[in-house]
Order: structure tokens, then sequence, then C-alpha cells
């Protein structure tokens, strides 16, 4: 089996979040892999490690795709440690305020010309947070969209994959031949920490470095230029006013019912 | 005036709140015609409940395999709409399958697309609040189609009756939109509390309830609310998975949030921040979770939350 993960460099999550120009000001915070991503990366290296592995000698191959500004290649690399076997960095300048649009254009091309079975995502980027990226992606390559995965099950002989499907509307199971996409859940596994061995080994992985033009995808038609929404503005929300805080004396829950009807709530 | 398509939405066979909400924010903008997907002969029933104002028209496609092949299948019919009636909005609800649906749907008719509005003007200007409510954001869609998911309960809906004219409409699905097949469904359990996205209050309890969730479950229905859980309550099984708050659970914004034994986390406050009045009982008067209370309790929520609940009993006798 050939795998596609595809995976986000992402502002840290603790780092303080500010707007410049209608989009995120990604300079001067830390860049990290968007921890959702992780349960993907983890994910795909069961899959082939119950299926004949990867790596040297091994019966499928792990491959890592994302686009981003350079330094997604310092993302990519935790992805690398953890186990895939290569990775496919998609950068240019024209890329940037690219919307989810743009985004699934970007990886649906890379991903069609890859000869991949399955392709494994996140459910959501900690900073775009609009879990629409995998089913855009299916779509735009008229694959099988099997998204928000609480488990996988693939059957490499049969070339068909399972799964079940979590979200607020209940848990579905779902089946589908290959090619398919395919989000999971954080509940699904437990991503391992790089180990001394995998750090050491994912220097000497092949990362393919490519431009809008080596994918084949005119400029003008993804990032702020092909963006099909603008943003008009952005402004910081006033910090909340500080609120009361009592400590329990014995008194606590009473107090809480008279602000509750103070404040008109009951 | 123009035409604002909305995706009427059901739990079980009973309309959503949510949908009243689209039809309110479409009717700024124009004529308002509501869509309803239906398995076959369940559509007239679903159909009669969507008539809040706004909507004069309801156009229902009735066909099994939106339920046998989730987002795409849907995703094909409404694009189909779109094309044929260019629509200047599309309005859906946020939920996992509304945002993925809108997806598909920007991507089958070269549309822009907004998620997660809390509002939307009559010139289809949307407000969403991000970075964990820090940050407002007005935005507009270029081209194409508006496409745009709103949060539950982010406006009060106008629940006037309207009289609309009920359209059916043949659909038939292609194969390139049946590659994922949905074997079987299995709906979440009602337990006869509000639905968290749509309750007015929400009750939560975290790793501080100890797997004791009972006190926390007194003073909701007391108050009439939901039932949120922490991660950590969902992880430990205290609480269904359904019931999570959060990043990766359910992103909330009800009139009372009220966070019991839940330390404030990140990934927490993220479902919760744009709640629009916060009130916290913890242990620890340094827990995070502090930073956003309107009222917050330093002590232990086995002895306030009970004499809360005694508090709301004697105001209701
Ligand atoms: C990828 C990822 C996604 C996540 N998604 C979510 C998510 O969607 N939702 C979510 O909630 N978390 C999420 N988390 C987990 C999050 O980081 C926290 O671990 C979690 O929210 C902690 O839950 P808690 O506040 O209940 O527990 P704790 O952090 O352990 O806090 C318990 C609190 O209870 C207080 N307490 C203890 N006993 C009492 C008592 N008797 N009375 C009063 N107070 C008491 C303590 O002082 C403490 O502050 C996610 C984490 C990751 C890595
Ligand atoms: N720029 C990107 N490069 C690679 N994968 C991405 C990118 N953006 C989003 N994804 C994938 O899509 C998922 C959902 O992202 P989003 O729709 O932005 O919330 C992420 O968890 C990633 O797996």
């Amino acid at each position: 089996m050939k795998i596609a993960v595809c995976v986000k460099q992402v502002p840290d999550s603790w780092a303080e979040k500010k707007m410049s120009g209608g989009v995120l000001d990604r300079q001067g915070v830390d860049a990290v892999l968007n921890d959702l991503d992780e349960y993907a990366v983890e994910e795909a290296l069961r899959v082939v490690e119950a299926h004949g592995g990867n790596g040297e000698g091994g019966a499928n191959s792990v491959i890592v795709i994302s686009m981003g500004p350079e330094r997604t290649a310092d993302a990519v690399r935790k992805a690398l440690s953890m186990g895939a076997d290569g990775a496919i960095i998609i950068t240019d300048p024209a890329l940037a305020g690219s919307d989810a649009l743009s985004t699934s254009k970007v990886l649906a091309k890379v991903i069609e010309g890859g000869d991949f079975d399955l392709v494994f995502c996140g459910t959501e980027s900690t900073d775009a947070r609009m879990s629409v990226v995998p089913a855009m992606v299916a779509q735009r390559l008229s694959w099988a969209q099997l998204t928000f995965a609480g488990s996988v099950n693939v059957d490499p002989g049969a070339k068909a994959v399972t799964i079940t499907r979590v979200t607020e509307a209940g848990v579905d199971t779902m089946k589908a031949a290959f090619p398919a996409v395919i989000s999971v859940v954080e509940k699904i596994n437990e991503p391992r920490y790089p180990s001394f061995k995998g750090i050491m080994a994912a220097k000497k992985k092949p990362v393919e470095i490519k431009d809008l033009a080596g994918v084949g995808i005119e400029a003008s038609s993804v990032g702020s230029s092909g963006a099909r929404s603008v943003v008009d503005d952005a402004t910081p929300r006033p910090p909340k006013a500080a609120g009361i805080k009592i400590v329990d004396d014995g008194n606590g829950g009473k107090a809480l019912v008279d602000f509750l009807v103070e404040k008109k709530l009951i | 005036m123009s035409d604002v398509f909305i995706l009427a939405q059901f739990a079980g066979e009973i309309v959503a709140k949510t949908t009243a909400e689209l039809a309110t924010c479409g009717a700024r903008v124009g004529n308002v015609t509501a869509i309803v997907l239906a398995a076959p002969g369940k559509g007239a029933a679903l159909a009669s409940q969507v008539n809040t104002a706004g909507v004069a028209k309801v156009l229902v496609l009735e066909n099994a395999d939106f339920d046998h092949f989730g987002v795409a299948a849907s995703a094909e019919a409404i694009a189909g709409l779109v094309k044929e009636h260019k629509p200047s909005a599309l309005l859906i609800t946020s939920s996992a399958f509304g945002k993925e649906l809108a997806g598909c749907v920007a991507v089958l008719t070269d549309s822009g697309l907004i998620t997660d509005a809390v509002d939307v003007t009559s010139e289809l200007v949307a407000t969403q609040v991000i970075f964990g409510g820090s940050t407002t954001v007005h935005s507009h869609v270029s081209q194409g189609c508006a496409i745009i998911t709103m949060r539950p309960n982010s406006i009060s809906p106008d629940m006037a009756k309207s009289s609309p004219e009920i359209v059916n409409v043949e659909v038939s699905i292609s194969d390139a939109a049946k590659r994922a097949e949905v074997v079987s469904s299995q709906p979440p359990v009602a337990e006869g509390r509000p639905e968290l996205t749509e309750a007015q209050i929400i009750v939560s309890g975290g790793r501080g309830t100890n797997g004791d969730f009972s006190a926390v479950e007194t003073f909701a229905d007391l108050l009439g609310a939901a039932v949120g859980a922490s991660r950590a309550a969902t992880d430990a099984g205290w609480y269904p998975h359904s019931h999570q708050v959060g990043q990766t659970g359910k992103t909330v914004s009800p009139q009372l949030y009220v966070a019991c034994g839940i330390s404030g986390a990140i990934q927490h406050r993220a479902g919760m921040q744009t709640s629009k009045t916060i009130v916290v009982i913890n242990k620890d008067p340094e827990a995070p979770i502090f930073e956003l209370a309107d009222f917050g309790v330093v002590g232990d929520l086995f002895t306030v939350l009970p004499q809360a609940s005694e508090g709301v009993k004697a105001r209701k006798s």
C-alpha cells in the first residue's frame, strides 16, 4: 500500500494569535506540527505495520504531504521521525492567504499524481479550525470520503477499508474501496514519541520541495489572488472584564444562586 | 430581492431550532428557500415543520441514498440545486456533517466558503469569533454562492409562523457520490435533556467530579440545562463522548455555562469561551478557568453545587 498523510504546520496553540492584514500573523510564533495530525501519522503507521511494514524491506510506504511556508519542513520532520518514509512539501509565495478551496486544490493535485491507495488527515487544524479540508480533498479527487474515524480497519487484499465515523450525529460504520481519504479523531490512538533512532533517521529521509509550477497549478488560482472569500476586518475583542471570585465560606452555593438571580439567568 | 437557500436540519424527525435561526438570517437577505433532504416517504412530514418567519418555499428531495452514502450524496444533490437556481447564499448549520457538506458544495460550485459564523448581515457579511474568542472577524464571499455555516444558538430566531409553498424535486445520485457506504448507524441516545449546542444553559463536569456526575445533573435539571463534560471526564468513561465540550468535542455558546471541577485547559476553552456568562466552581484558586469566570467560587463542588440546587429549589417553591 502507498499511503499519504496530510499534515499542517500551525502556530503553537499556546501562543497568542494575532491577525495582520486579514491573515494570521505567523511571524514570531513557534511553528509546530498540528497536534491532531499526529494521530493521522500514527494511524497510518499502525496500518502499514499491521500489513508488512514500511521502510527498508517493508511492503508499504507512508509519505507526508504538507502545504505551507518554508519552515513547514520543521513540522514535517516530526512526522518523519515518527516513522514516515518521505515527504512532499508544497511551498510558494503565491500560496500565502490560501483558503480551504485553494488548500484542497493543491493537496488533491499532489495526491492525484502520487498513486496512493489511502490518504490520512487530522480532523481539524488548530489554527484554521474549519474541519473541511479532508472532505474537500475527497470531493476534488472523487474518492471515498471516510472522515471523523474513531477506528480504521484496512483489508489490503480486498483493497477495502471500514471505519466508524464518530460525530455529534452518532456513530456510523462506513466502508469503501480504495482509494479513500480518511480523517481520524484524536481518540483513535496514542501517537508515539519519536525515538532517538527515528530522529536521526529522519534527517536522511527524502523531502521533495515543490512550488506551484512544479505541482502544475496556476498561481493566480490559489492564495490570496484565488481566494473566494475576503476578510473585511479583524479586531481583537476587548478582554473580558474581571469577574467576581469568592472563596466558599459555607455560603458559596447561595452566593452563586444570588448571582444567577441578579443576572436574570434563573 | 435575491434568494437564499438554507438547509433544514432535523433531530430525528423533529425540526431543529437551528433551522429557524438560518431562516431568520436568510430573511435579512431575501426570500428564503429551505431544502429538506429526506428518506423516501418522509419528506412531507419533515417539510410541514419548516414554517418559521422568512421561509417562502420548501424544496423536498426524497432519496434513500442520503442516508446510505453520507456527505457526498447530499453534497451532490445540493450542488445541483445551487447550480440550477443560483441563490446568493446557502446557509447550513455548523456541525461535522454541515461543515463537510458546505466544503463539498463549495468545491462542486466553485463558491466561497465561510464556516462557524455567529452572525450574517443583510449584505451577507459574516461575523466569526476566532482564536478562542479573542478576535472578531468580518468577511464575505467574493465568488459564486456565499456558502456559510452558522454556529447553533448564535442568534435568536424569529419563531413567527409562515406558510411556505412546498415543492417536490426529483433527484438521483451518481455513482461517483456513492463511494463511501454507510453500513450501519447508531444515533446518539436521547436522555431527555436539551441538546448541548442548542441549550441556553449548560452545566459541565470535569475530573473534579471524580466520576460522580449526580450533583452536576441535579443542578442541570433544576435549571433545565444540558450536561457537558471535559475530555478528562469523557476519556475516563464517566460521561459519553457526545457530551464533550472543547476543541475535539462540541463548540457551545449558551447564555450560561457552569464549569464544575474543570481546570480550563486551552482545548476546553476553545469550545466554551464565547458563552455569554461563565460561572466556575473549582477547589484550586489558581485554576486557569477562573480567568474566564464572571462569577467564580473557590470551593468543593460537592458542597457548593448541592447548596446551589437547594437555593434554586427554594426559589421555585
Ligand atoms: C489534541 C487534544 C484535544 C483535546 N480536546 C479537548 C476537548 O475537546 N475538551 C476538553 O475538555 N479537553 C480536551 N483536551 C484535554 C485538555 O488538554 C485537558 O486535559 C482536559 O480539558 C482536562 O480536563 P479537566 O479540566 O476536567 O481535568 P483537570 O485538568 O485534571 O482539572 C480538574 C480540576 O478539577 C478541580 N477539582 C478537583 N476536585 C474538585 C472538587 N471536589 N471540587 C471542585 N473542583 C475540583 C481541580 O482543582 C482541577 O482544576 C484535549 C487535549 C488534546 C491533546
Ligand atoms: N496546508 C495543509 N497541508 C497539509 N494538510 C492540511 C493542510 N491544511 C489542512 N490539512 C489537513 O486537513 C485537516 C483539517 O484541516 P482544516 O480543514 O484546516 O481544519 C488537517 O488536520 C490536515 O490533515
